[in-house]
């Protein structure tokens, strides 16, 4: 494990992947800070370029767009009150209200530093967790494989979609036919091909991910008429205040960071649950954990109330990368992105990946470190001015997002099918997102639909065709049985709450 | 009476899952795999009378809460015009190359979305793209054809 340890730092400190980090969080803080795209995007748009780069370096760079982006994201929150991504909702609670007092850069210096000490305490957290879990993910077989993946499908569709279950069901289903063009893994027969040459690869995992997320996030803005940066002209960026904390506030964050860190991280790992989930708790334990006095300043400027959700958001992106690098199981949309990306540099992350890929498996977890470190000494002093690309117009900025799809995607094949494709999906997709059809379960499934296929043949012809191997072993059972629980409470829902519907 | 987009999307996909299951029924596997516990269009029949069950459930139940949206508020004359710019996009990369194509498309992007900044526009198109040609060549050894570049003769 040391030596590991010191093999990813070797590749992590080297100057070009130094570099790597740096670009990443930098060009992630800008793509990050627009409202509407998040991560995913932000990721997508870089695929194409780490091409060319060796797999190691390539994927700091998308660790550092990953950090780069949940950072943006929470300027945005603060600045202007749009969150540019869903984990940073509750940030937007206390951090708008104290900027509108003037204390803008008091705001963000809360967030970067919470973010920073979350990121932190849940990447030891992460050294510690991930080779343990390895160990013992070794002995996972077929079966719990295949159970393990409908397990994060089931519960990414819970989680991201806002009561509408069966339409985040119908996205996974979507996903998982995508996935199924092309020729047969194992006995290359052609599958809805329609004797269609560029279909006999199948679709290209960057297409998919570049159509439903930065195209159909372009698309969207233009049909629905939202300017995004509206806000941002309505405020002055380069006049945020200081970011100075005193005392009082310090030590309120020192009582926060480590009990938000432990709750994001453990979020984190969990299939589905992502940042989004952990920074709405962290909010809601903070506030019961502070005094009646501290506890009225919640919604209006609270130190606490910005410090929990970004401690909390930066902690579960650091565990979610738990599932990946242990089991090659994405349990979030991100990680799905990072997956097909890691698929693409032809590597499999598994149990195995630290013993074969040592230098990847560590040097991720090292930058995503030195991507914390990059983020508080270089963005925030910088934030003023990165700030200004919320004021980019948005006459601008869409033909930009559609410019860097486009590329990616001929980057590619060099071929223009691969561009109708797109089209073609990206129309569908923000024709689906317009009626709350969930667009991350359609990404995860995409990804896991040759491995779940692959599980499944193997679970099937061991146990001679016989469903059996679902309740044969007790982990598999385990998983059954919490899929089966998640599915019910869904259902339970559906007919107890309100506000819920299981459609 | 009013049947809910959502409804329709939904009756849609179950359209598109039946004529998939068809399809996959109709997958030709190697004689000795016909019958095999698995062969290459047992996943995607299972996957088929998945999208079936899902959809048909959502058609069937009653919906709680109807995605609200204002159809008379979008901005369809803005949207088409970009995928019609898209497409033309496609049809003309490869004959007149990147450079050219990608330039024209983003200064048509730009007047359609009703930008006027003259300046602007000249810069985040053919200087733009330029520089990121540059560096797809130059740093990342991304190498683009171009029939336009080539018979001005700016690329080998």
């Amino acid at each position: 494990m040391i030596e590991g340890i010191l093999i990813g730092l070797e590749t992590a400190f080297s100057l070009k992947n130094l570099m790597m980090v740096m670009i990443g969080c930098f060009a992630g803080t800008i793509i990050g800070m627009l409202p509407g795209l998040g991560p995913m995007t932000a990721i997508a748009l870089m695929i194409p370029i780490t091409y060319g780069f060796e797999p190691s370096t390539g994927l700091i760079l998308m660790a550092g767009v990953y950090y780069g982006a949940v950072f943006g994201g929470s300027t945005s929150s603060i600045l202007i009150n749009a969150p540019g991504v869903p984990g940073t909702v509750a940030t937007s609670f206390d951090g708008y209200p104290m900027a509108q007092q003037g204390k803008a850069g008091k705001a963000l210096a809360i967030a970067a530093y919470s973010s920073f000490a979350g990121g932190t305490i849940s990447a030891i957290f992460l050294l510690i967790a991930a080779p343990s879990l390895s160990l013992i993910s070794l002995s996972f077989r077929s079966p719990d494989y295949f159970g393990l993946m409908i397990l994060g499908l089931t519960a990414v569709a819970a989680f991201s979609s806002k009561g509408n279950f069966l339409k985040a069901m119908m996205m996974v289903v979507l996903g998982l036919m995508l996935a199924s063009v092309g020729q047969d893994t194992l006995s290359d027969i052609p599958r809805f091909t329609f004797n269609n040459m560029n279909l006999s690869d199948g679709i290209s995992f960057v297409l998919v991910v570049m159509a439903t997320f930065a195209m159909t996030e372009a698309l969207t803005l233009i049909f629905k008429a939202k300017d995004p940066t509206k806000a941002a002209k309505q405020i002055s960026l380069s006049q945020l205040g200081s970011i100075k904390l005193d005392k009082t506030e310090t030590k309120k964050m020192v009582s926060t960071i480590p009990r938000s860190s432990v709750l994001g991280f453990i979020i984190g790992v969990l299939p589905g649950a992502g940042a989004t989930i952990a920074s709405f708790l962290a909010y809601g334990m903070e506030r019961n954990f502070v005094n009646e006095e501290e506890k009225q300043k919640f919604g209006k400027g609270s130190v606490n109330g910005i410090a929990a959700p970004e401690t909390a958001n930066n902690a579960a992106c650091s565990g979610s990368f738990v599932p990946l690098l242990t089991l090659g199981i994405p349990g979030s949309g991100t990680t799905a992105v990072m997956l097909g990306a890691l698929l693409g540099f032809g590597i499999q992350p598994g149990p195995r990946l630290y013993q074969t890929n040592p230098e990847i498996f560590w040097s991720v977890i090292m930058s995503m470190y030195i991507g914390m470190v990059v983020l508080l000494i270089l963005n925030l002093p910088l934030i003023p001015y990165i700030a200004r690309v919320l004021a980019t117009p948005r006459t601008f900025l869409i033909p930009l997002i559609l410019f860097f799809s486009l590329t990616g995607v001929y980057l590619m094949s060099f071929n223009n099918f691969d561009i109708y494709m797109m089209i073609g999906i990206a129309v569908v997709a923000t024709v689906l997102r317009l009626y709350d059809f969930p667009m991350p379960p359609l990404i995860l499934a995409f990804v896991l639909g040759g491995l779940m296929e692959e599980n499944l043949r193997r679970s099937l012809l061991i146990s001679d065709g016989s469903w059996s191997f679902l309740w044969d072993r007790p982990l598999t059972i385990l998983i059954m049985i919490t899929i089966l629980t998640i599915v019910s409470w869904q259902i339970f829902r559906s007919f107890r709450g309100k506000n819920s519907s299981l459609l | 009476m009013n049947i809910s987009p959502s409804k329709i999307i939904s009756l849609l996909f179950f359209i598109f899952s039946g004529f998939y299951l068809y399809t996959a029924h109709q997958i030709q596997v190697f004689t000795f795999d016909e019958n095999a516990a698995f062969n290459a269009k047992t996943f995607p029949i299972y996957l088929g009378y998945a999208g079936l069950v899902f959809s048909a459930l959502y058609i069937i139940l009653p919906e709680k809460k109807p995605s609200d949206v204002d159809l008379k508020v979008l901005d369809y004359k803005k949207t088409i015009s970009l995928v019609i710019l898209m497409i033309i996009y496609g049809l003309t990369i490869l004959r007149v190359g990147y450079f050219l194509s990608t330039s024209v498309f983003l200064v048509l992007s730009y007047i359609v979305l009703g930008e006027r900044k003259w300046f602007w526009i000249f810069i985040l198109s053919f200087p733009f793209v330029a520089i990121f040609m540059y560096l797809l060549h130059g740093l990342l050894n991304i190498y683009l054809r171009d029939p336009f570049l080539q018979y001005l003769g700016v690329m080998g």
